[in-house]
């Protein structure tokens, strides 16, 4: 049976069409954004900048992707519709009439649907991780860049062991089918989702300690949501069943978290071995204020600025990470849409088609770099101040 | 200058010693043994036989006293062959030692490679060679282009050219080598074809047609962010007095440049240079997966793929060897190259 086809501008026309919701959204929210930048602080500088605007733009446009991605794709990124077998850009599914608008990869699926549904993955992933591992890095680096001495020695030692691995040696040690049998990746996982607990306890503790109203309330919150989420994560325990993650899933996260941790708690020791010589630091403590207090309350705040911009770095870094993984095959399941675990299954055709390879080669470079772009736009208006 | 070296180095000695044991424990957690023994015997065989090939081949002795036997301060033990109950060899095709002696890595012995079935050294150090090929040929794309880039940029900053080439920097940064790699096949092998895909046939000689798809793709990620650091480096010196004096005592802008801005600028991206080595390490691996290069990389991957311990913790070792000692030489010679900085 032959295929129809529809023409290549006929193919840009429908991609287009194809993400409207994220249009919309993307035209409300840069508007909005637009209209008030004024009263949006550090967020709203973005937009005096031609980078700041495209690197907003580039991220926005991911983020909506994800959350609209039942909606932009029309088939289902695992489905396999046999007539489809590596069809070209283009191609009509005779069933239903849709396009195949990027054409078929070599088990019949939809590459359109899977680049979109790729987002979901890599943008719940990669801010996820990057987060818990800011948690980690800072609450390891104030102390260490505040007190020095034995404890930054011994801090410092186990960051440079864990920096000085190639990163992929560690994915292939760390995320291996084996391992799961292990309890290995739990332990991590119970060590490293701790911190994120701690590091609120003790934020809301050195600041209400005298308030007890606000400090109940604040600590009891911290401990009920950060248990849920601890016990939905490591335990897989969630009374709810609304938290819940794949083993295998766990598995790459923890090893995420491990490798970039290091570089933040890099970071943060530097930012603080700096700022704790600050006159507004000596001042507190004269006021005898309690060095966790003044770490968090009056370092910490001080650091945004870099940290803000190395954050969103490391979201980038992350992504290229998850797509390393993807890449090798390690941890994510063969199936899955996720952009590394696509390049690889089309790097070994390219031979004879290459139309499965440019769409999450693309997306994947598109959305770092609209990372990049907002990161080097952060860094000059901040440096403006 | 000399103690400050003697200290990094017994870190550096402390550090290698706690890495090999992590991944030591790593590599023989129970069931990467099991499946080592899987792939080693035949197949359908029971779980009983399973477990006597492992203790034959030594696999269930004390962890300290294998890890002790591996780094060669514990005596390597023969293992006896239950046919004769005559101590043999625990691979027939390595010639590991029938009676107790110190053979470990600090005697030089890297042991035995179950899947290339030959030692390791026979087999790490030519592709180590072939690596080496790869990464001088990178060096000698990388650092020139990007050095160029990031004085160009921030030779004046804020100007057109500036900001063209800081994008481009940050586009490069953005594109790791599995991306840059799938799209410069599509267009130099499948599209324009002047190139080939893959550099399995390197291995025999290399040619231009061959090798310029990994070292390019392996240069491109490199040189957005060596630019950038130069860019930064270049920026902060053309700020300086001694600038503004050169220039203002008449000196065209290019002798200034020249003379005056470049070897102040050039220390920073040094540093920058050097430490890039861990990441062109994670880099090699995937482009000598991708275009089926044999070297370290490809290596790596198929000891990591096949569990073959001794192998992968050779690979493990000549890694974290290359990141410390690119860490060591990068301190000393910025210590070197900037005359304001006394190592205490």
């Amino acid at each position: 049976m032959q295929l129809e086809y529809i023409g290549a501008f006929n193919v840009v026309l429908g991609v287009l069409a194809r993400f409207w919701p994220v249009w919309i959204a993307l035209v409300l929210v840069m508007g909005a954004s637009f209209a008030y930048k004024k009263r949006l602080g550090l967020y709203g500088q973005l937009f005096d900048s031609s980078v700041g605007i495209v690197g907003v733009g580039i991220c926005l446009f991911w983020l909506f992707t994800a959350i609209f991605a039942s909606t932009v794709s029309p088939f289902n990124p695992l489905v396999q519709i046999p007539i489809m077998k590596d069809a070209l850009p283009g191609a009509v599914e005779p069933q239903s009439g849709l396009v195949y608008l990027f054409g078929g990869d070599k088990l019949a699926r939809d590459v359109f649907s899977r680049m979109v549904y790729g987002s979901q993955i890599v943008l719940i992933i990669a801010p996820a991780a990057t987060g818990f591992a800011l948690m980690v890095g800072i609450t390891l680096g104030l102390p260490a860049g505040y007190y020095g001495g034995r404890i930054d020695t011994v801090l410092s030692f186990l960051a440079n062991l864990v920096l000085a691995f190639p990163v992929i040696l560690l994915f292939y040690l760390l995320v291996t089918p084996g391992i799961m049998e292990t309890p290995i990746p739990y332990a991590m996982a119970g060590l490293f989702f701790m911190f994120p607990i701690i590091f609120f306890s003790v934020l809301f503790w050195t600041r209400y300690k005298k308030r007890p109203d606000r400090l109940y309330i604040l600590l009891g919150l911290t401990l009920i949501i950060g248990g849920w989420v601890y016990a939905g994560l490591v335990f897989d325990a969630d009374p709810f069943r609304i938290i819940h993650i794949d083993p295998n899933q766990l598995n790459i996260f923890v090893a995420v978290v491990f490798a970039s941790s290091p570089g933040v708690f890099r970071i943060v020791r530097g930012l603080v071995m700096d700022i704790k010589t600050r006159d507004y630091v000596a001042a507190a403590q004269t006021r005898g204020e309690s060095p966790w207090y003044i770490m968090l309350w009056e370092i910490l705040p001080n650091a945004r600025g870099p940290l803000i911009v190395d954050a969103c770095l490391r979201i980038g870094y992350t992504t290229i990470l998850l797509g390393t993984l993807g890449y090798f095959g390690l941890g994510l399941a063969p199936e899955s849409p996720d952009w590394g675990t696509a390049i690889k299954d089309a790097s070994r055709l390219l031979r004879s088609f290459i139309h499965p390879a440019l769409p999450p080669t693309i997306a994947l470079m598109s959305f770092v770099l609209g990372l990049n772009l907002l990161a080097d736009s952060l860094r000059e208006q901040s440096m403006k101040d | 200058m000399l103690s400050f070296i003697l200290r990094r180095l017994g870190t550096m000695a402390l550090t290698m010693l706690c890495l090999t044991m992590v991944v030591f424990f790593l590599i023989n957690l129970d069931p990467n043994l099991k499946k080592l023994a899987i792939s080693q015997t035949e197949m359908h065989t029971s779980a009983e036989q399973l477990e006597s090939w492992l203790v034959n081949h030594g696999y269930r002795q004390n962890f300290f006293s294998r890890y002790g036997q591996w780094l060669g301060i514990v005596p390597k033990q023969p293992v006896t062959d239950p046919a004769t109950g005559k101590p043999a060899r625990r691979f027939s095709f390595c010639n590991d030692p029938v009676e107790p002696t110190f053979s470990g890595v600090l005697q030089g012995d890297f042991g035995c490679s179950t899947k290339f079935k030959t030692t390791v050294a026979s087999k790490l150090f030519p592709a180590l060679g072939a690596t080496g090929i790869l990464m001088f040929w990178v060096l000698v794309v990388m650092v020139p282009i990007s050095l160029l880039i990031g004085i160009l940029a921030g030779m004046r900053e804020g100007s057109r050219t500036d900001r063209t080439l800081s994008v481009a920097s940050i586009a490069s940064t953005a594109t790791p080598e599995y991306v840059s790699g799938v799209i410069f096949t599509v267009i130099f092998a499948s599209w324009l074809g002047l190139l080939n895909g893959s550099a399995a046939s390197a291995s025999r000689g290399i040619t231009f047609y061959n090798f310029t798809l990994p070292v390019m793709t392996l240069a491109i990620y490199g040189i957005g962010y060596i630019a950038r650091m130069t860019r930064a480096s270049m920026v902060e010196v053309m700020t300086q007095q001694y600038i503004r004096t050169a220039r203002l005592k008449g000196l065209s802008f290019g002798s200034v440049v020249v003379k005056h801005a470049l070897r102040n600028a050039l220390i920073a991206p040094f540093t920058v240079i050097m430490l890039q080595f861990p990441w062109l390490l994670t880099g090699v691996v995937i482009v000598e997966v991708m275009f089926r290069y044999q070297g370290f990389g490809y290596t790596l991957v198929e000891a990591a793929g096949n569990n073959d311990i001794d192998l992968l913790l050779g690979c493990s070792l000549v890694s974290v060897f290359i990141v410390l000692i690119t860490q060591l030489i990068s301190d000393v010679g910025y210590a070197f190259l900037n005359p304001r900085i006394r190592v205490q």
